[in-house]
């Protein structure tokens, strides 16, 4: 399913509507290319889960992974600069992602696989503004979180 | 004290020999931008082989150059996050080894901690101070009273300055890493040519965006539909380093005010950018402020500037225990509770 929005705030509110939706463990993948608002999202996400606005939540680019004490804790990942899938190892991706935790992964593109249960979401730029946002599901959970979002989405 | 200081938080390893926390004997940095230049970034699987390929041999030339021998080196300091686990773990684990081998003290400093003090390495700069740390993982601006004595003032709510300029130099087409390339193109550009928004400088708060700047220099760049010659190129650095700077010594200037601070240190990786330095004296000169830059070697990430902090914790009586753990994530105002003091 796709849809689009036409702001900042748009696209920051679906964010945190899905994050305030997260009850239980999952692995998020968050594609699209720079400067199409994974930021954002991911902020409004975290914002959603409960994490206090005085929390900055910035850019795991360097740090490939930033943790969050929330509801349920956030594992914010970047595989940006990863050349290929042996360091995830290194970075210990499997512990997290697939833990009592949600984790959020920017640029997954560099995943081997994706042969695991997982909400996947894949910002377009459209324009300045706005953003067309795909969304699929593998897995019991998160096509469950499907359903509710396509009832927020119809509903706005 | 003799110091042997270890540093291997990203990219670089490096190595110093220095005495009292104020003579460099040594400052040896194995740069590994050729190798991360082929992957448009820092690897970190990587950096972490390379750091212990390189830690030992490295170690033996700082030695060499200093005149010295492990022998004589009476304390280590290692930086102890954050940074990359992996590399970082590469530097705690070595410094581990040779403090318990030689029954030497060892003491772990924060990295953006022998940052902000490596200007004293240079000249003798009175406390307190303002600092601002920028470089490609860190954008903070912290009040510094004394060694182990900061508060934070301001920090990126979402990506670091020199990440910025690494991402906007991708999107332009240039090579990493791209604070230096921009830096060069912008001497030749024309910054009126675009302005780009000024984040977070109307909010009376000391932090710092740059995620959406990046973005703006997206959106110009496909307004331009293909049309990106050479001099487009140049102009878009020269606006985007003159936004970017613009924020830093905004922010800067407004923590000088409020604090009631009149000397100011800049450090890190993007403390060598042209611009930033001119914009800081500049504006200084008109403020009544005084603006220090330690030299270019000083700003990068090297070792000799742990031993300002590593020393002074030392001859306190400082010591890490021997089961010191790298901590990727590690605030800067936490720097000093890790160690035990002697009685």
């Amino acid at each position: 399913m796709t849809f689009e929005t036409h702001s900042e705030e748009e696209t920051s509110a679906f964010g945190r509507f899905l994050g305030e939706q997260l009850q239980r463990p999952i692995t998020i993948l968050l594609e699209g290319d720079l400067g199409t608002g994974k930021s954002v999202l991911a902020r409004a996400l975290a914002r959603g889960l409960g994490i206090a606005e005085n929390i900055p939540i910035t850019s795991p680019t360097f740090t490939l992974m930033n943790h969050y004490a929330a509801r349920i804790d956030l594992y914010h990942f970047d595989l940006y600069r990863l050349a290929d899938a042996d360091e995830l190892i290194e970075i210990g991706f499997d512990d997290f992602a697939h833990s009592a935790g949600i984790a959020l992964v920017e640029w997954p593109e560099r995943l081997p696989d994706r042969e695991f249960d997982h909400l996947q979401l894949h910002i377009e730029r459209l324009s300045a503004e706005s953003r067309q946002i795909g969304i699929s599901a593998r897995g019991i959970e998160p096509q469950l979180l499907v359903g509710s979002l396509q009832g927020w989405l119809s509903s706005r | 004290m003799l110091l042997l200081a270890i540093e291997s938080s990203c990219d670089e390893t490096a190595v110093a020999i220095v005495r009292d926390g104020r003579e460099i004997l040594s400052n040896l940095i194995v740069s590994q931008i050729d190798v991360h230049a082929r992957f448009g970034g820092v690897v970190p699987e990587l950096a972490s082989r390379q750091h212990l390929q390189a830690i030992c041999p490295l170690v033996d030339a700082a030695l060499e150059e200093a005149g010295s021998n492990l022998e004589q080196i009476e304390g280590i300091a290692v930086t102890r996050g954050p940074g990359l686990i992996g590399a970082l773990l590469v530097g705690v684990s070595y410094a581990k080894a040779v403090a318990f081998a030689r029954q030497i003290p060892m003491v772990g400093v924060h990295h953006i901690e022998g940052h902000i003090l490596a200007i004293q390495l240079e000249q003798k700069v009175e406390y307190p101070y303002l600092a601002l740390a920028v470089s490609g993982g860190h954008s903070h601006l912290f009040r510094v009273d004394g060694i182990g004595k900061y508060v934070l003032l301001g920090r990126t709510i979402d990506d670091a300055a020199g990440e910025a300029f690494d991402k906007v130099a991708k999107m332009l087409g240039l090579p990493y890493p791209g604070g230096p390339v921009i830096d060069r193109l912008a001497a030749q550009g024309d910054a009126s040519r675009v302005r780009f928004p000024r984040p977070m400088l109307k909010k009376p708060n000391l932090d710092f965006s740059f995620s959406g700047m990046k973005t703006s220099v997206l959106t110009y760049i496909e307004s331009l539909a293909g049309q990106l010659d050479d001099q487009a190129v140049a102009d878009i650095a020269a606006a985007f380093q003159e936004a970017a700077v613009d924020v830093l010594l905004q922010k800067t200037l407004r923590a000088a005010r409020e604090q009631g601070l009149t000397r100011i240190v800049v450090a890190g990786g993007v403390a060598c950018n042209s611009g930033l330095r001119r914009e800081f004296k500049l504006a200084s000169q008109g403020e009544q402020l005084a603006v220090y830059f330690p030299s270019p070697l000083l700003c990068s990430d090297n070792a000799a500037m742990l031993a300002v902090a590593g020393d002074a914790y030392l001859e306190r009586g400082a010591r890490s225990p021997s089961d010191l753990n790298a901590v990727s994530n590690w605030p800067l105002v936490e720097a000093a509770s890790h160690f035990n003091l002697l009685p």
